[in-house]
């Protein structure tokens, strides 16, 4: 009989072993890695799941006469009423020194935020009304039992007093939680109750922009002419080596690189989307054009000489038949390239995107921060809230990461099966 | 006799300093089948290749020598390469069906010469080519489908079509029957017998049978040599040189 069992001999009893070792090793290797995707994931989801929701506060504001004029509402004492309605709230306070701590229980974008209130209801101006506005971020960390009322009073950011004030505006339905909508639709600030990213978000959508409307278009020029023109000689070698060699400079040096010619030289605007996004075009180029060659040189030449052999141009055979199948490969090579720079940071800080700034940006002439240099910014203020704030960024960085990439993922399969 | 259409006289080609084409003058017959027979690597392709400049695209490669098409030399400086190209269309190894439509593919050469301009014309010309290639029963009621989708013969007949669109003087074709079954072949070698009417056309073949079956002429090639050059009938049954012989008789392969 055959012997057709794993004691057949052929050393089998070892090769199976080496065979399983060698799958076990690879199961082992991806279960550390997303051991820690998942770490890093939900130590991020769940410090920025503080950020979720805001705390108001409700304050009794006499918006009587005597307090404004309601022809000139921009010259009204709105500090003044904020502060006016916390003391009604609490006539028993009168030491000037409880006053401060009372004043603090809002934030000192309150009166802002009541203004930007009354200016858009002027039905409002005349009567007393509960206005809910943004409570401290010490407030905030109270209600939300991040303040251990056991410590030592000298110990902790809210005193004793503040404690019962805090328990009776509570009691009383004055303080409530909101969904945090506004960390979406307000600039910096240096409260980190009132902080927002749009400002970082509209930064980076313009400098994506720039970067792409530079890079794109020079780079698939760059990519089609190596590729499919250039002569091959050790011209066109060194030209190769060193286009590779870029794609590996650190992006800190394209920044400097763009602190000297954009800004020194050029005298660009700085801190501008416009000088960001050509740094970030420098960066991307060399990329954008490796991805573009490479999808190029997996265009078969067949359709080339097809195309030649019944008379075309080369420049009709590659736009014809060459570029149109490299499209697909092109384009995902360019998103995951813009991803790269959206992720990117020490360029943005050479050319002084990383002022704080509050407005958002209108133009690519203004000055403007960018997502990873937000993070960056709000990983460094001292305030405890910010780092929930900067979870919460990585997240929405963390969030136009993937949907680039997925992007680049369903445009290859969509366009590749188009035949 | 009749005067011949492409003639090369002592054509030496070289691939950096490697030559694979040795002295070769031949004259090929118009409308006539002319098969380039030899072992593998003896320069059949090479050679083919230098009838339209497709040589030009590999840029080690240099020829020496007259080739003519008409009596004009091709490799005459005022000569344009997209002129020469309309003219002497080519069939590859591999069917290589551009990807787009059905129509489409038959419509490029078209398009790029401007040689149909409305709508109506084109298609008729479509048309006329599909039927030439026997291939319009089998794909009119699905022009608007890639290429690709027909299967190996169907999308080397589709190649046929495209090159004859544009109504070249000569077609060349590099074994366009080894990527094929025998069925498909059988098709392919009609078609070829057809064409000879309004196209002269050189085909490189590897298989003895099939240059027997379809052409007039053959020639064989051995070693960047073009050793006999003679009518098929005599080529196969009175060959001259002993290396012919030999090749026919599968002695050296
Ligand atoms: N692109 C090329 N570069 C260098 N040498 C080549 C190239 N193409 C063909 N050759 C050489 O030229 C000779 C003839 O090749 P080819 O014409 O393809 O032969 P055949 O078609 O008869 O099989 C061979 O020795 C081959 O190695
Ligand atoms: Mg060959």
């Amino acid at each position: 009989m055959i012997d057709l069992s794993n004691k057949a001999g052929f050393d089998l009893a070892a090769r199976n072993r080496a065979e399983w070792r060698f799958r076990l090793y690879g199961i082992l290797a991806i279960a550390v890695s997303l051991l820690f995707l998942l770490t890093m994931v939900g130590n991020i989801t769940s410090t920025a799941s503080g950020a979720l929701k805001r705390t108001e506060i409700a304050i009794e504001v006499d918006l009587g006469a005597d307090n404004l004029d309601p022809d000139d509402l921009r010259a009204a004492p709105w500090g003044g009423i904020v502060k006016q309605g916390l003391r009604d709230m609490f006539p028993g306070i009168t030491k000037r020194k409880d006053k401060k701590l009372l004043y603090k229980l809002a934030s000192p974008e309150a009166s802002f935020e009541l203004e930007k209130i009354v200016t858009e209801n002027p039905g409002l101006v005349g009567g007393v009304h509960k206005i809910w506005v943004s409570a401290s971020d010490d407030l905030d960390l109270f209600i939300r039992g991040k303040v251990d009322p056991d410590l030592p009073e000298q110990k902790r950011r809210v005193t004793d007093d503040e404690i019962t004030w805090i328990k009776s505006l509570e009691n009383s339905g004055n303080i409530r939680r909101v969904i945090n909508w506004q960390f979406l639709t307000n600039g910096d600030s240096r409260e980190p109750e009132v902080a927002g990213i749009l400002g970082a978000l509209v930064g980076s959508a313009w400098s994506l922009g720039v970067c792409f409307i530079l890079s794109f278009p020079i780079g698939i020029g760059a990519a089609l002419y190596l590729e499919e023109f250039a002569p091959k000689n050790r011209l066109s070698d060194l030209i190769e080596v060193n286009i590779n060699n870029l794609a590996a400079v650190p992006s800190i040096v394209f920044g400097l690189l763009g602190l000297a010619m954009f800004l020194g030289v050029m005298g660009l605007p700085r801190s501008s989307p416009l000088v960001g996004g050509m740094v970030l075009a420098l960066m991307t180029l060399p990329t954008m054009i490796i991805a573009a060659r490479a999808a190029l040189k997996a265009v078969p030449p067949s359709f080339k000489e097809g195309a030649l052999a019944l008379g075309a141009t080369p420049v009709q055979a590659v736009f014809h038949h060459v570029f149109p199948v490299a499209m697909p490969g092109m384009l995902t090579g360019a998103i995951i390239g813009m991803a790269q720079a959206l992720g990117e940071t020490a360029p943005l800080l050479m050319i002084g995107m990383v002022a704080f700034i509050v407005d958002i940006p209108t133009s690519i002439v203004q000055p403007a921060t960018a997502l990873p240099v937000q993070i960056f910014l709000w990983a460094d203020a001292p305030e405890r809230a910010f780092s929930e704030k900067t979870a919460a960024a990585i997240i929405v960085l963390l969030f136009f990461l993937i949907a680039m990439n997925l992007i680049a993922i369903l445009l290859r399969r969509k366009l590749e099966t188009r035949f | 006799m009749v005067d011949s259409i492409i003639s090369s006289r002592d054509v030496n080609i070289f691939y950096a300093d490697k030559q694979a084409i040795f002295g070769v003058d031949m004259d090929i017959l118009p409308n006539k089948v002319t098969a380039f027979i030899g072992p593998s690597g003896c320069g059949k392709s090479t050679f083919l290749r230098a009838i339209n400049r497709m040589n030009d695209l590999i840029p080690i490669c240099y020829m020496e020598g007259c080739m003519t098409i008409g009596g004009q030399d091709i490799y005459a400086p005022e000569v344009d390469v997209v002129a020469l190209r309309a003219q002497v269309g080519m069939v590859f190894q591999k069917p290589n069906p551009f990807p787009k439509s059905i129509f489409e593919n038959v419509a490029y050469g078209l398009r790029i010469h401007k040689m149909a301009a409305a709508k109506s014309e084109m298609d008729d010309r479509v048309e006329w080519s599909l039927k030439s290639a026997g291939l319009w029963d089998e794909v009119h009621d699905r022009l608007d489908q890639p290429g690709n989708s027909l299967s190996g013969g169907q999308q080397q007949r589709l190649c046929i079509a495209r090159a004859i669109a544009i109504e070249p003087k000569v077609i060349l074709m590099d074994e366009p029957c080894s990527a094929l079954d025998p069925i498909a072949t059988a098709v392919v070698e009609d078609l070829i017998d057809q064409l000879r009417r309004e196209f002269t056309i050189i085909i490189v073949t590897h298989s003895m049978q099939q240059a027997a079956r379809i052409s007039q002429r053959t020639a064989f090639f051995h070693l960047g040599n073009l050793v006999e050059f003679n009518d098929t009938k005599t080529i196969f049954t009175n060959p001259v040189d002993e290396r012919t012989q030999n090749y026919i008789t599968g002695r050296i392969g």
